[in-house]
């Protein structure tokens, strides 16, 4: 296989692990307003990521970094291409870190309240817009001749790019849901798997619609085979919900995510960014850095990548026991303000 | 102001604001780790005191550090794609690195360590956060080597036909001697300033203790909080020394690979042999050099500093205005030819290129950051003094000046950035003298910028990080403030599974958000 191939199918990979890990991420940080209605019940919530939230991130710095290493041109147009949906990305994703890292540093309820929205608005943010952002990547844009992005940021909401929204937004919300009732125990497990359920089914509908829309007007043939693969897992989400069996119910959804990630990178191959005018596409030659780059990053990724799956797949094992109200210790964040009787001094 | 200027604004508030969190986060995790391997290996309760107080500091400036370390991966696409463009074959590698070998580790670990506690083994938590702390500085390494190649590119060639730079020898890039000098400069330069943290706090609490005449505070202050003001001394006399050192081989490589800077940072016109070093100047630097008027300076010191010898000849900006037009062109228009592309249709084609960076910014930048150096380092000499002999102090005037060392080092560090980066203007990729014979492999910096990005696109960005960079900088200073006034915990015992082997399952969790 030649190496800008490899790398292709390298990101997409980065890509459906960064999406899978945090696509349920996102999806408890979505459902927290819904399924925690006390401060409690949140912060067993919130503890189910805890430990491996900032880990699952590090995937999309991954994505990111081998992007610009292996295909410049893709990075480079990509971005200032996507500049105001990125933006928003981030500022999201700075939001959410922080808000998940100080709520518990501060004993008050308004505080925990403003992080509470920070975390809640920092995942629905970018659980649609990756979904229009990879949307508009299969449907293709406009592109003038030196590779450079000539559309305004209205072209990017097309209805199938906002619809491929939507199912980024239902994919996540179905996988967070079902992550939950995996994680916890009791009263939330209960609700997050009649939730799910709900959840599964309409995002089966939404995300049928999509595929087979983006299968007529923009893909391949082969790529029937993970618009099967991802219709088969998300029912099974909703055939393993109702069984309670959680363990499974993740694992479908998780592969449903994977199917979807395989549908849109194999639409666009060779193409990494159609363009409207295919003469003006970028595709995994015309973008791609020199094979001696991409020969020493594939050193390095087969060096690492093994290891950081095993360190990684460790933290959850460690932390694999379910979560419930009853293991949440009493808050141990500080007051604001602080009187002691030292202050004489 | 155009797409240049924002951009160029954007990428300094942002990359000095990230630097605000970096270097502590680099020199406290090694400390922290260091605090901890001594409670595990004596098993004295002071030092998991001091672990755990510095810990939760620590994990307040690692949150903000990270969050804030996104926005910097995806800036050069945005602002800079027409660099991304043109670097991307050699510049990508070590930023992908970075992720791979370094990123993962620092945040799967901190993960571990964070909520580990009554989980793992004693010294398997203790291997996570010594993980975290040598990541930490090895994704240092791999962004210093990117940013040393923009200094100093090798292991590179200039491809006519694709018009971009390519690699081709990652090692010459990864061994680079411009990022061997800057990375322990900028190590030590952290430690400085962790160590300065940890001996500032302690000494502030030492003295607070010591004045409340309590017999219980008194030997707190003695035992737990005089250690942390030694070891931070320490820290930061030892890495002083090293921030010193290192600064000079880095100024003297600086020398050889950007004369520019050199010479405006000493504002000197004049090509001239045995240098002085200004300490003060009149005059009002504004990019008129002639106008530069030296109050104070040693003689023949910069000479002395760039090469060892004190007559040594150093280069004026006049002599390199005009080495550099000779080369590169008078105008943007006629540096587009030299490049071998097309001249700019804004207008700009007329415009003249001026070699030398900004005259004010650079002179001071690098007496300031020299400066808030030196005094962090006369600090520690002085505590080590006082607290020698197993003494403590209750002193008001310690206490007091022990608030004001904290900033200082985090202020030499910002400073040392604005002078390397805005001393290498106007370049974006610097043209060197190449040792390894690489020619072509430079770009300005107004060449770089994203040409599918408009002023209004970069205006928004730019005020939207502002206000939630202003705002996350209030919540970091409240949420450090207050927690740094609770001090060490008063009771503190081994969560460990080893010690507590008959934890009931069901137990709430040690550490939960």
């Amino acid at each position: 296989m030649d190496l800008p191939v490899l790398w292709f199918i390298l990101i997409a990979v980065l890509w459906a692990g960064y999406l899978v890990l945090e696509g349920f991420d996102f999806g408890v940080g979505m459902l927290l307003p819904v399924l925690g209605r006390k401060d409690k019940d949140r912060r067993a919530i919130i503890n189910t990521i805890g430990p491996v939230w900032d880990g699952n991130e590090v995937w999309l710095l991954t994505a990111g970094g081998a992007t610009f290493a292996a295909f410049p041109e893709w990075y480079a147009t990509l971005f200032s291409g996507f500049y105001l949906p990125l933006l928003l990305i981030l500022l999201a994703l700075i939001v959410r870190g922080v808000s998940f890292e100080y709520r518990g540093k501060i004993s008050d309820p308004r505080w925990a309240a403003w992080c509470d929205r920070g975390i809640i608005v920092g995942s629905w943010l970018p659980a649609i817009l990756w979904g229009v952002a990879f949307a508009n990547l299969v449907r293709g844009v406009e592109l003038d001749a030196s590779h450079t992005f000539t559309g305004g940021f209205f072209s990017l909401l097309s209805p199938f790019a906002l619809l491929g929204g939507a199912v980024t937004l239902g994919l996540f919300l179905t996988h967070g849901a079902v992550f939950l009732a995996l994680k916890t125990d009791g009263d939330i497990r209960t609700r997050a798997r009649a939730l799910g359920l709900k959840l599964s089914t309409g995002t089966t509908v939404a995300a049928g619609l999509w595929a087979v829309w983006a299968q007529l007007a923009y893909s391949v043939a082969w790529t029937w085979a993970a618009v099967l693969v991802a219709a088969v897992s998300l029912v099974l989400v909703v055939v393993m919900v109702a069984k309670d069996r959680e363990g499974w119910a993740f694992i479908f959804s998780a592969l449903g995510i994977v199917a979807a990630v395989v549908l849109i990178f194999g639409s666009m191959y060779p193409d990494v960014m159609p363009a409207i005018d295919p003469a003006n596409s970028l595709n995994i030659r015309n973008a791609s850095s020199t094979d001696y780059t991409l020969t020493v990053m594939t050193w390095v990724a087969v060096a690492l990548v093994p290891v950081v799956l095993l360190y990684q797949s460790w933290t959850y094992w460690v932390f694999k026991k379910r979560i419930t109200v009853a293991h949440i210790p009493e808050p141990i964040g500080l007051s604001l303000k602080k009187t002691d009787d030292l202050t004489s001094a | 102001m155009d797409v240049l200027d924002l951009g160029r604004w954007q990428f300094g508030i942002t990359t000095v604001y990230h630097f605000i969190f970096v270097p502590l986060t680099i020199g406290l995790s090694p400390l922290v780790a260091g605090l901890q391997t001594a409670w595990v290996r004596t098993g004295d309760e002071k030092w998991l005191k001091l672990t755990k107080f510095f810990g939760k500091l620590l994990l307040i400036n690692f949150a903000i550090g990270v969050v804030t370390g996104i926005v910097q991966e995806f800036q050069f696409g945005m602002n800079w794609s027409e660099y991304s463009r043109f670097v991307g074959d050699v510049f990508g590698a070590p930023l992908a690195m970075e992720a791979l070998a370094a990123f993962f580790i620092e945040s799967t670990f901190l993960g571990l360590w964070i909520f580990g506690w009554g989980r793992l083994p004693k010294k398997i938590h203790l291997a996570c956060i010594w993980a975290v702390a040598l990541a930490t500085n090895l994704s240092a390494y791999f962004i210093l080597a990117a940013n040393s190649w923009m200094q100093h590119p090798v292991g590179a060639i200039f491809n006519e036909e694709t018009g971009r730079a390519e690699l081709v020898d990652i090692w010459a890039v990864l061994t680079n001697n411009t990022v061997l000098a800057a990375f322990p400069h900028t190590i030590t330069a952290a430690f400085v300033t962790a160590g300065t943290f940890v001996a500032a706090i302690s000494a502030w609490w030492m003295v607070r203790l010591v004045r409340s005449k309590k017999a219980e505070n008194v030997t707190l202050a003695k035992t737990v909080y005089r250690s942390g003001l030694r070891l931070g001394m320490w820290v930061m006399l030892v890495a002083g020394v090293g921030v010193a050192f290192t600064g000079h081989w880095q100024a003297q490589l600086m020398f050889e690979q950007q004369p520019a800077k050199m010479a405006a940072a000493e504002g000197l016109c004049h090509t001239e042999q045995g240098a002085d070093f200004s300490i003060l100047t009149i005059g009002n630097l504004n990019g008129d050099c002639e106008s530069v008027r030296h109050l104070i300076a040693l003689p023949n010191l910069t000479s002395f500093l760039a090469t060892n010898t004190f007559d040594a000849e150093i280069k004026g900006t006049i002599q390199i205005q005009d080495e550099m037009t000779q080369k590169f062109g008078a105008t943007r228009g006629e540096h587009s030819e030299i490049v071998g592309v097309d001249a700019p249709t804004d207008g700009t084609a007329d415009q003249e290129l001026s070699y030398i960076p900004n005259l004010a910014v650079t002179y001071w930048s690098f007496r300031l950051m020299i400066g808030f150096g030196i005094f962090s380092a006369a600090l520690a000499l002085g505590g080590l003094w006082v607290t020698r002999k197993g003494g403590v102090s209750d002193s008001r005037w310690i206490k007091r000046i022990a608030l004001v060392a904290i900033p200082a080092p985090f202020l030499a560090s910002a400073f040392g950035w604005i002078f390397t980066e805005m001393g290498r203007q106007p370049w974006v990729v610097y043209p060197n003298p190449n040792p390894s014979g690489v020619d072509g492999v430079w770009m300005m910096t107004w060449r770089g910028v994203s040409t599918a990005v408009g002023s209004g696109s970069v205006i928004t960005s730019l005020v939207a990080f502002t206000l939630v960079y202003g705002a996350l900088a209030v919540v970091w200073g409240k949420l450090m403030h207050r927690y740094a006034i609770e001090g060490v915990p008063t009771e503190v015992h081994d969560e460990s599974p080893e010690a507590n082997p008959d934890k009931d399952e069901d137990a709430p969790l040690s550490f939960a958000y």
